[in-house]
């Protein structure tokens, strides 16, 4: 057994806040380089050269990218042999949102009822996925995630004799109708299989997968790169100007499902798609 | 081109969709939380935090300034969350929205009607835009934090006009043009 003081959780939650809104990943900024070798249209062009701008200035002075730091989104793999002391495990996430949210000038974005909406003014609560797994170490990934691109996020309990054409059909729609609306260039994380719920958390963690990488299941791999390469027809463009640059990566991750279904979640993100890990 | 606010019902309806802009003068941010009061408190009888007559109204709440600097990054949010309070504000004299995204038919048909343009402004590009920014200062709504309505001096703030006071619209003509 090894304990870990969860002290140390909440520093370094504060710190991968901080910087994931503040220094764009290398793949998304590599891809929107590689669009702007490519894109069609003038305007776009000139789009993605300011939005590199846009990076390159928040790199250098360490403040968001966007303004919409987003929800905090943290994925916590913890060792089956780890024992967490000093305190309660999720109080200690939640104080390094807090802490990084307001010692790194990030915006707070978070009301503490769907329907009464006061804002918490320290970005907490966070959305916490816990898994646990073998050995003694404990795997944290940080997603802010910004809203703009979160509400065009679509989940669709499609049935088996929709099959595969009708998967995607489906995501190439749900592309087409958010439109405008996410700040295209998109990244798009989907989920495919398990049910109501679980395909939407696999869509998530989609997003977290690196720009360029891929399914290790052929058939799904086939699918990411066909899906991108007709997303990028549709012609919605940069800032949704027009364009052949809509999407900048699509990633699909699946589960096991029920025999009467094929449960499908898009979860739409932007051309600021941001996340950063650490292992304790 | 270079415009300055505030912006007259005459120089509005000169705007043509496509035409590239860099504002200069006031301009207000106000987003969901800060429409939601203004036009609730209107029809209480409470007056507006600011006349709108003429004014440009930016769909953006900033992320906190780091000491020394007058705004932190203030990128457009996406403007279709103020479909239902617009109409009313461009009747109240507002002749220039700034966001990013679709409007639906009854923003253009107010657009129309009176005289009021949408400019777009690149979204997530909070940083770039906020070196546009001179001075900012919270003129009504505290309490709403990022969301409260800000009045910013902006010099050379860049956008495009998407739709015109004649309802050409960019989102429904340029995507048209690359789709294969």
């Amino acid at each position: 057994m090894r304990e870990i003081d969860v002290s140390i959780i909440t520093d370094k939650i504060k710190e991968l806040c901080i910087n994931a809104n503040c220094v764009l990943n290398e793949d998304v900024y590599n891809a929107i380089n590689e669009a702007n070798k490519n894109e069609a249209s003038p305007i776009g062009r000139n789009i993605l050269s300011q939005l590199m701008e846009n990076a390159d200035l928040a790199k250098s002075k360490f403040k968001p990218i966007c303004q919409d730091t987003g929800m905090a989104v943290i994925f916590m793999e913890i060792g089956q042999d780890v024992h967490f002391t000093g305190g309660d495990l999720t109080d200690a996430i939640n104080e390094g949102v807090r802490r990084g949210y307001t010692e790194g000038y990030l915006r707070k974005s978070v009301v503490s009822d769907p329907l009464i909406r006061v804002n918490t003014k320290d970005n907490t609560p966070a959305v916490i996925h816990y898994d646990i797994v073998k050995g003694d170490r404990v795997h944290i990934e940080v997603a802010p995630k910004g809203f703009g691109s979160e509400n065009m996020s679509r989940i669709y309990m499609l049935k088996p004799s929709d099959g595969v054409e009708g998967v995607k059909a489906a995501i190439l729609d749900c592309i087409e109708k958010a439109g405008p609306n996410p700040c295209p260039p998109m990244v798009i994380g989907v989920g495919i299989g398990g049910n109501f719920e679980l395909c939407a958390k696999l869509a998530k963690k989609a997003l977290l997968r690196p720009i360029g990488s891929h399914s290790h299941k052929e058939h799904i791999r086939k699918m990411e790169e066909e899906l991108l390469e007709k997303a990028n027809m549709l012609g919605i463009g940069p800032q949704g100007l027009g364009g052949s640059t809509t999407v900048l990566g699509l990633n699909i991750e699946t589960y096991a499902t029920h025999i009467a279904g094929l449960p499908l979640a898009v979860n739409v993100s932007c051309h600021v798609t941001r996340h950063g890990e650490c292992t304790v | 081109m270079n415009i300055t606010t505030p912006i007259t019902r005459e120089k509005a309806r000169s705007l043509k969709a496509g035409d590239m802009v860099y504002i200069t003068g006031v301009i207000y941010t106000a987003r969901d939380a800060a429409h939601k009061r203004m036009l609730e408190n209107l029809e209480k009888g409470i007056a507006l935090p600011v006349d709108l007559t003429d004014q440009t109204i930016y769909f953006a709440g900033p992320a906190p300034a780091k000491p020394g600097e007058p705004i932190g990054s203030v990128g457009p949010t996406t403007s279709y969350r103020m479909d239902a309070y617009s109409p009313k504000t461009i009747e109240l004299g507002l002749t220039c929205m700034i966001g990013k995204g679709a409007r639906n038919e009854a923003v253009i048909d107010a657009m129309k009607k009176y005289g009021a343009v949408y400019i777009g402004a690149v979204g997530g590009a909070g940083a770039l835009l906020s070196e546009c920014v001179k001075k900012c200062d919270v003129v009504a709504y505290d309490d709403l934090g990022s969301e409260a309505i800000h009045r910013l001096e902006v010099e050379n703030f860049p956008g495009i006009v998407i739709i015109d006071s004649r309802g050409n619209n960019l989102y429904a003509t340029e995507p048209q043009k690359y789709k294969k």
